[in-house]
């Protein structure tokens, strides 16, 4: 089972990510049994069909970059999870894409880094509402993945508001004259 | 000035924390270079030419003594002895080694300075007009709303990896002296019918291979929703400026696909659900602030100190100095004085690290302890006394930084070019140098009047070569360093893009051609018209005939 940092701890993970390789469709991708995130696509197709697994909390929804969050806001209630992939590290819509499904759409639950995620961008992930970071398959061996928990808190009191820190540091804090 | 509380600081010392585990970590190969590549740049660090470069952050241009003289300190202990002041106000180190760029920072951090997101995709060092709080045309100072959106933008959580580097300017003076109009977000500080504060925003600007003048976006967005409404820009701009091609990604080229009203109204959409937000400002927190730039304890002094009046008539020397590097200042009995940096025997904005130690103790003795760095890359002595100025002249004179040339034809702005700059075309220093040269006669200097020529290296345009009076661009052609020359550009409240007068030259071309072109102006300008009034009056067609005239047509065009 892969691990990834749930709230600040490593954690096992059994939920699966599913990507759809070339030649399938999400129509027609066989879903394993147990807990799985699907693409946006799968999800959007086959919705109706996947009812009872849904109901049973089994399945979540990935987005990309360029998929916009508002396109699953009728079905947020039913997500245990929405994760959010970073195809590269540096391509940034992924923070805009948290921003809005926490404090645009009201999603509480589990919210997913996957893909490109490394622990130089662990802090900026946290303020901007992701609870759990899934870096990639094989990327830190495990004392480097306990090491990277530490870059969860590089900036311990930053200016902006956020997710994280719904105030900005001004409102936060009484900063002296 | 900005003094920093426990919070700023800590986040300054977090910042070297971080960046000397991420190196540790990039040298014991866990970094791949390509991962490693935007942390760095993030602190400021280029791999270059010869070493890598790294570019520290002056907010706003504003610098204390102190910090100018740990910057000569760094530039002895880490680097050759010398630093160079570059056109966004901020100051490189060329030859600095990769181990110990973490050293410097922790060095920087001791007197509040660093090199935060002064490279890189995200919103870099914010800049203004260097004569902030002391000119006699502004209108509101901007020094407080930079410190402002310094913070706010300093490790923004969903704007760290933008599609493209932001650069955000701000004016408060009738007169722009930032280049708002050259920026992503152009910020001019306004006041209402009521006398309320706010911002008139301009959107979209940017130099570079696309050069293209900032649209407004907004005619008056009250002050505290300056924050939320840059917010809602910033994130239209991270979910849909494109990420496919690095030459369209500045946001310019997001304004210009979908047209200003289309643009405005997804920003007004987005600034619907965050204005009244958390991050709308407070009185106090604009308080807290602008306390920290009160004016200094200036004396009451007569607004015209015999003694230098005496001098001035004594020496034709100072007051040569006088007429092209002091300014009127706000106050009477006090002036704004311009250190220059141009001289034909070293590059534009370089300054040795003895120098650096020079100018300090000036600001000490002569200027409350501060001084300012323009983006023509020359220092400013903002509140000098009258009864002052004849010494620092002579003290400035003889450290070689009173070349009574600011705003003519060898105040050159010129970005590093070909000898430091990995991107370059061609090198832009020698040229400035050549120019320098050959203007060397201060009468003839002098008679030309108000010139600026902009120097870069390639289309990235770091010397603005658009907005000079004359621009000079390098460009390659079959691995050849080739110069195309622009006239009519112009910065300020009329800022507009120059015209290219046809084939590029060589190097060694290129003094002829500069004098040439101000020949015609000499023959043709009537009086009191500055070159740049004599090329918008008769158009570029004189200049381009005189030019050519006598030079064999051998040259292609080189590409535009
Ligand atoms: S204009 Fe080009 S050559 Fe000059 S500093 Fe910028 S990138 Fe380098």
């Amino acid at each position: 089972m892969p691990e990834i940092i749930k709230n600040g701890r490593i954690v096992s993970d059994d939920w699966q990510v599913i990507t759809l390789p070339e030649g399938e469709t999400a129509a027609t991708i066989a879903l394993p049994a147990g807990r799985v995130i699907v693409p946006l696509a799968v999800w959007q197709t086959r919705r109706e069909a996947l009812a009872a697994r849904i109901d049973l909390g089994e399945i979540g929804v990935w987005l990309d970059g360029t998929e916009d969050p508002l396109a699953i806001a009728a079905d947020l209630a039913r997500l245990p999870v929405v994760a959010i992939r970073f195809p590269k590290f540096s391509d940034g819509r992924g923070y805009s894409s948290a921003v809005l499904l926490r404090q645009r759409l009201g999603f509480g639950r589990e919210m997913r880094a996957i893909g490109d995620v490394l622990r130089d961008q662990f802090n900026y992930l946290k303020r901007c509402g992701f609870d759990a970071l899934q870096p990639a398959e094989g990327r830190y061996s495990r004392p480097q993945l306990e090491a990277a928990i530490a870059s969860l808190n590089d900036f311990s009191q930053p200016y902006q508001a956020s997710v994280a820190d719904p105030k900005p540091l001004f409102g936060r804090l009484s900063r002296a004259a | 000035m900005y003094q920093y509380d426990q919070y700023d600081q800590q986040l300054v010392d977090e910042r070297v924390a971080q960046f000397r585990d991420q190196t540790r970590r990039y040298l014991a190969g866990e970094l791949s270079d390509d991962e490693f590549r935007p942390l760095r740049l993030h602190n400021g660090l280029y791999i270059q030419r010869h070493a890598p470069m790294l570019r520290v952050a002056i907010p706003y241009g504003l610098l204390s003594s102190r910090q100018l003289r740990k910057l000569a300190e760094i530039a002895r202990r880490f680097d050759k002895g010398y630093a160079h002041f570059t056109t966004r106000q901020n100051i490189q180190f060329n030859w600095p080694a990769l181990e110990q760029v973490p050293e410097i920072l922790a060095e920087l951090a001791t007197v509040e300075m660093h090199a935060i997101q002064t490279s890189g995709s995200c919103i870099r060092n914010i800049t203004s007009d260097p004569f902030a709080g002391v000119a006699g045309d502004e209108v509101i100072d901007p020094r407080p709303w930079c410190e402002i959106l310094r913070q706010w933008s300093t490790f923004h959580p969903e704007f760290t990896f933008l599609p493209r580097k932001f650069k955000i300017a701000v004016n408060g003076a009738l007169e722009d002296r930032a280049v708002i109009r050259a920026h992503d977000i152009g910020l001019e500080l306004q006041r209402d019918e009521s006398g309320e504060t706010g911002f008139r925003v301009l959107v979209g600007g940017g130099l570079g291979r696309t050069p293209i003048i900032g649209e407004e976006i907004a005619s008056f967005v009250p002050w505290q929703h300056i924050l939320t409404y840059c917010e809602a820009i910033l994130r239209v701009y991270n979910r849909y400026g494109r990420r496919d091609n690095l030459y369209k990604a500045r946001i310019k080229i997001l304004v210009k696909a979908l047209g200003i009203e289309a643009f405005r109204e997804q920003v007004e959409a987005e600034w619907a659900h965050l204005k009244n937000g958390p991050s709308t400002l407070t009185e106090a927190e604009l308080a807290r602030v602008a306390g920290h730039f009160v004016d200094p304890a200036y004396q009451v002094l007569p607004s015209v100190d015999r003694d230098f009046e005496r001098r001035q008539a004594d020496s034709k020397a100072f007051s040569a100095w006088v007429n092209r590097n002091v300014r009127a200042h706000k106050k009477p009995g006090y002036a704004i004085v311009t250190l220059s940096t141009k001289h034909h025997r070293i590059a534009p904005g370089d300054v040795t690290a003895e120098q650096m130690d020079q100018v300090a103790a000036w600001a000490d003795e002569y200027s409350f302890g501060e001084l300012r760095v323009t983006h023509e890359q020359n220092l400013v002595l903002a509140d000098v006394r009258q009864a002052d100025l004849f010494a620092l002249w002579q003290q400035a004179r003889d450290a070689g930084l009173a070349t009574p040339n600011i705003g003519l034809v060898t105040d050159i702005i010129s970005c590093p070019g070909g000898d430091f700059c990995n991107l370059a075309n061609a090198k832009s220093i020698p040229i400035a140098n050549a120019i320098q040269a050959r203007f060397d006669d201060l009468d003839y200097l002098h008679d030309i009047g108000e010139i600026e020529i902009n120097i870069s290296g390639c289309m990235n345009a770091c010397g603005h070569h658009h907005v000079g009076h004359i621009g000079i661009l390098g460009v390659d052609k079959n691995g050849q360093e080739w110069y195309q020359v622009t006239i009519g550009g112009s910065q300020g409240n009329d800022t507009t893009l120059g015209k290219v007068i046809g084939p590029s030259f060589s190097a060694s071309e290129m003094p002829d051609v500069v004098e040439q072109l101000i020949t015609t102006y000499l023959a043709r300008r009537h009086a009191d018209e500055r070159f740049i009034d004599t090329v918008r009056r008769i158009g570029t067609a004189p200049f381009k005939q005189d030019v050519y005239a006598d030079r064999q047509p051998q040259r292609k065009v080189a590409n535009a």
